[in-house]
This record gives structure tokens, C-alpha cells and sequence, in this order.
């Protein structure tokens, strides 16, 4: 009996990233060609970013209480009392360049990601896919890129919503809940806080929300099995997409200006 | 004509085609029987350009279409109408919706030209008045019927049916049946069905071809086919387990 190749998770490893740098290679190039699916790309907006709304609403609004909550504790304990003013601009730059942006990646990730996969995932196993080639429309140009186009898009969006909504609450606890000094709060937060710190965080979610879709279409173009198939597609989605974003965050981190 | 030369197609170590010839003429409705999982929709999905073969020749009237991509694949494409097993519909568009999919794509029509086109397509399966309704709302055999209206909406020259009888009843099977001779006879394009249903293939063919082991064992009109003297096409049309058969 001969014994499984011990190269062979190796070599699985990167035919799959291969596979994924296929698919966005030919997301990308179908980008500039017609026809464009314009119902789809809207509804993908929708999809993404509208329904999104309320989950990145609610993630960053705790994400900048808790953090808000640690900063005052550290300030307080560390540096003394008087000086959790001074913590403003920290949390702001803490939500805007790392914990937004990757909370909403994570979310997207979990809510549209998955549902991307199942999705098509189910379209392939029910012939809709080939369905759609026979039809005429390109499988890639019809499920692809109006999804990855639109996360591309509306990932940023909702990081700047979070952003705010983060830098509110986080506000809140400290100003509002712990009764620092909200003037000098405030103004250290606009002093501090730098054009770059914000827009770090924006091309950050524009990578993830391309990982994520190009994830979750992959996954789902390659379903196979039925519906355990389609159930593994959308785990699998999820896991690799959330992997993919903590990696990527850190060589975005370190080498993006600010 | 459509003419398959030397086909293979192989998934991993399992090879499917091995080296399939066969002719289908302008015109006639050529059915290919077989075992499941013989490759029958396979070769439907290379012909339609889903799939493409790893060697081998699939031409039409002429010109090998295997290898083309692009604007010029989709105008060969265009010529074909295709059944789907499972009808395949498009879970979240209406029926109307469904059989304008194609027209939308592959003709310059008005609105109004479309929904009068879906209305005689749908009325041509006898499924007149339900463009509203979503697929979930359908029987199996709706399904296909409405399945068949997307096929021909945009008056393909050949249209492909894969297991059009399978997973409905013995008296909606017949219905599609009696559809494939309307059609056949209305149209006068070319079909290919690909069926193990022996009755189907039996009423709806001018001739069949068997498939077995990646390639065509017995090519034929119905009555021949009844009538082979090959071991295997006897066993598969007479539905014995016993025979030369045995990868069952």
C-alpha cells in the first residue's frame, strides 16, 4: 500500500490559492468588459452594504465601548488621575486603523460571505450556473463581479460608518458614563487623529471586501455533494475569508502609510 | 451536422469519453441512452461548451467548436436550447422572468416584444398565465415545461434535453414527450435527448446511439436498436442485471 505524500497538504495549499488568484484575475479583466450587470451590482450594494448597516452598527458600537472602557481603566491606573482625557485620540486610532476595519471584515465575512457561497454554491449543484453559459451570460461576469465590485465598495463605507459610531460610543463611556472632561476629550481626538489613520482603515476594507467575495464565489463556484456540499462551501467560506483578513491586515498594517 | 471525433474527458483517474465518435444530422433527434454516470450529460456539456474535452473534435456543420472562447463561443452557444435535468430554473426571478433570461441576452427586442414571445413560449408548453409565479410555486413537471419555454425562447437550431423524463411521473414524462414531437415537428430544429427511460428514447428518436464505456457501442433508429445483436445494448434495453454489464 504506498503512503499518502507528506508534500500533499503542501501542494493543496497552493492549487487553492492558485485557484483563487485565477478567479480574481478573470474578476478583474471582466471588470472593464461589457455587458455590465447593473441589476445585480445593485442589489450586491444592497446586499452588502444596506443590510450590513445594522450588524456594523451595533459591532462598533460595543467595539468603541469596551475599548473606550479599557483605555479609561489604563490611563486611570497607569498614568493617573486626570489624564483619561489624553485616551480620545487613542481609541480613535486604535477603532479606525485596526479594530473596525477588521470587525466589519469578520462580520461581512460571517453574514455575506457565507450567504455568497451558499448561494451560488446551491445555483451550481442545481445546474443554474451552467444554466446561466447556456443562456449566454457569462457565469463570471453575471455572479462574480457584481459582487466582488460592490464589497469593494461598500466595505469602506460601512468601516467609515463603524468608524463613527465607534469613536461615539467610545466617547460616551468616557465623556458621558465616567465623566471625563469632554472639551479636552474632543479636542484632543481632532488634534491627534490624522487623515491617514482614517483612510489606513478604509483601504484596509476595501482588500478584505475583495477577499471575501472572491472567497465566497470561489467557494461557491467549486461546490459539489449537494447540500452537505453547500454546507462546507459556507463554513469553509467564513473560515478562510476570517484567516485571509488577519493575515492581510497585518502586512496591510504594516506597510500602508500612517 | 454535429460531429463527435475522437472525444475524451476524463475526471481525475475516471475516464468518462474515450474516444467517442458520432454524427448527429441537421434535423433529426438523435437520442443517447446509458447507464447513469456513463456520460451521457458529459457529452451534452461539451457540445454546449460548458465543459471542454481533453482531446478529440466536436464540430459543427463543419467547424471544430471545442476550442473557441469569447464572443465566438457564445455565438455558437447561441444555436443551442438546453433542458436541463432539473430544470434548472433560477430561483429568484418569476417564470416570466426565467424564459426572458435568454432573450435578453441573445436578441435585441423590445420589452414588449419579450413578454409576447414569453406568453407564446409559455402557451406552447401549456403553461399559459403563470408568469408571475416563482419556481418554488411549481410541480416537477411545471418545472420543466417552463424549463423547455426558457429553451427554445429564443428560437435555437438544436436543442438539448438531459433526462427529460427523469424525476416525474410515467404520465408527465409522456407530456414531455408528446412536447419533444410537437416541438420537433413545429420547429423542425435538431435535438439530442439524453435518457436512460428506454419508452422516451424509443418514442421521441429518430435514432439512438448507446453509450458505453466512453464511447458508442450501437448507432441506430429505434427499431434496430430493439433489435441489436450486441450483448450490451440488449442488456441495457431489456433492463437485466445480468450480462456483460457489471459496473453497476
Amino acid at each position: 500500500m504506498s503512503r499518502p505524500s507528506s508534500s500533499a497538504p503542501l501542494r493543496s495549499f497552493f492549487i487553492q490559492v492558485g485557484e483563487i488568484a485565477d478567479l480574481a484575475a478573470l474578476t478583474f479583466r471582466n471588470i472593464f468588459r461589457k455587458p455590465w450587470e447593473s441589476k445585480n451590482f445593485l442589489q450586491q450594494l444592497d446586499e452588502i452594504g444596506v443590510r450590513t448597516l445594522p450588524v456594523v452598527s451595533l459591532t462598533a458600537a460595543f467595539g468603541g465601548l469596551v475599548f473606550g472602557l479599557q483605555m479609561y481603566s489604563g490611563f486611570h491606573r497607569y498614568v493617573g488621575l486626570g489624564s483619561e482625557a489624553y485616551g480620545g485620540p487613542i481609541i480613535s486610532l486604535g477603532l479606525c486603523k485596526e479594530l473596525i476595519p477588521i470587525l466589519v471584515g469578520l462580520m461581512v465575512a460571517g453574514r455575506v460571505g457565507s450567504s455568497m457561497a451558499a448561494e451560488i454554491g446551491t445555483m451550481r449543484i442545481t445546474e443554474q450556473v451552467d444554466a446561466l453559459f447556456s443562456l449566454g451570460a457569462d457565469p463570471n461576469r453575471y455572479l462574480v463581479v457584481p459582487r466582488a465590485v460592490a464589497a469593494f465598495l461598500m466595505l469602506p463605507c460601512l468601516t467609515l460608518f463603524g468608524d463613527l459610531i465607534g469613536i461615539i460610543f467610545g466617547a460616551i463611556y468616557n465623556v458621558g458614563i465616567m465623566g471625563v472632561n469632554g472639551t479636552v476629550y474632543v479636542r484632543n481626538t481632532l488634534l491627534y487623529l490624522q487623515f491617514w489613520d482614517v483612510a489606513s482603515g478604509l483601504v484596509k476594507a476595501a482588500f478584505f471586501g475583495v477577499i471575501i467575495a472572491v472567497i465566497g464565489c470561489w467557494q461557491g463556484l467549486k461546490t459539489e455533494g449537494g447540500a452537505e456540499g453547500v454546507g462546507r462551501a459556507t463554513t469553509r467560506t467564513v473560515v478562510i475569508a476570517s484567516i485571509s483578513i488577519l493575515i492581510t491586515n497585518f502586512f496591510l498594517s504594516k506597510f500602508l502609510p500612517g | 451536422m454535429i460531429r463527435f471525433s475522437g472525444l475524451r474527458k476524463s475526471f481525475g483517474p475516471k475516464r468518462v469519453l474515450d474516444g467517442l465518435d458520432l454524427e448527429i444530422r441537421t434535423g433529426e433527434t438523435m437520442a443517447v441512452i446509458g447507464q447513469s454516470g456513463s456520460g451521457k450529460s458529459v457529452l451534452l456539456k461539451i457540445l454546449i461548451g460548458i465543459m471542454a474535452p481533453d482531446a478529440g473534435t466536436v464540430e459543427i456543420d463543419g467547424t471544430d467548436v471545442a476550442p473557441l472562447r469569447g464572443d465566438a463561443r457564445r455565438a455558437v452557444t447561441r444555436k443551442f436550447g438546453m433542458l436541463f435535468q432539473g430544470a434548472a430554473l433560477f430561483d429568484s426571478m418569476t417564470v416570466a422572468q426565467n424564459v426572458a433570461f435568454g432573450l435578453e441576452r441573445y436578441g435585441h427586442r423590445t420589452p414588449a416584444e419579450i413578454e409576447a414571445r414569453v406568453k407564446d413560449c409559455l402557451a406552447k408548453v401549456g403553461l399559459s398565465g403563470i408568469e408571475g409565479l416563482m419556481p418554488h410555486e411549481l410541480s416537477g413537471g411545471m418545472k420543466k415545461r417552463v424549463g423547455l419555454a426558457r429553451a427554445i425562447a429564443y428560437r435555437p437550431e438544436i436543442i438539448l434535453y438531459d433526462e427529460p423524463s427523469t424525476g416525474i411521473d410515467p404520465i408527465r414524462a409522456d407530456a414531455i414527450n408528446e412536447l419533444i414531437l410537437l416541438l420537433q415537428r413545429e420547429m423542425s430544429v435538431t435535438s439530442v435527448v439524453i435518457t436512460h427511460d428506454m419508452v422516451s428514447a424509443a418514442k421521441v428518436a429518430d435514432r439512438i446511439a448507446m453509450l458505453y464505456e466512453g464511447r458508442i457501442v450501437a448507432c441506430g433508429t429505434p427499431d434496430e436498436i430493439a433489435h441489436s445483436p450486441n450483448a450490451v445494448v440488449q442488456q441495457f434495453t431489456h433492463g437485466r442485471a445480468e450480462g456483460p454489464i457489471r459496473n453497476w
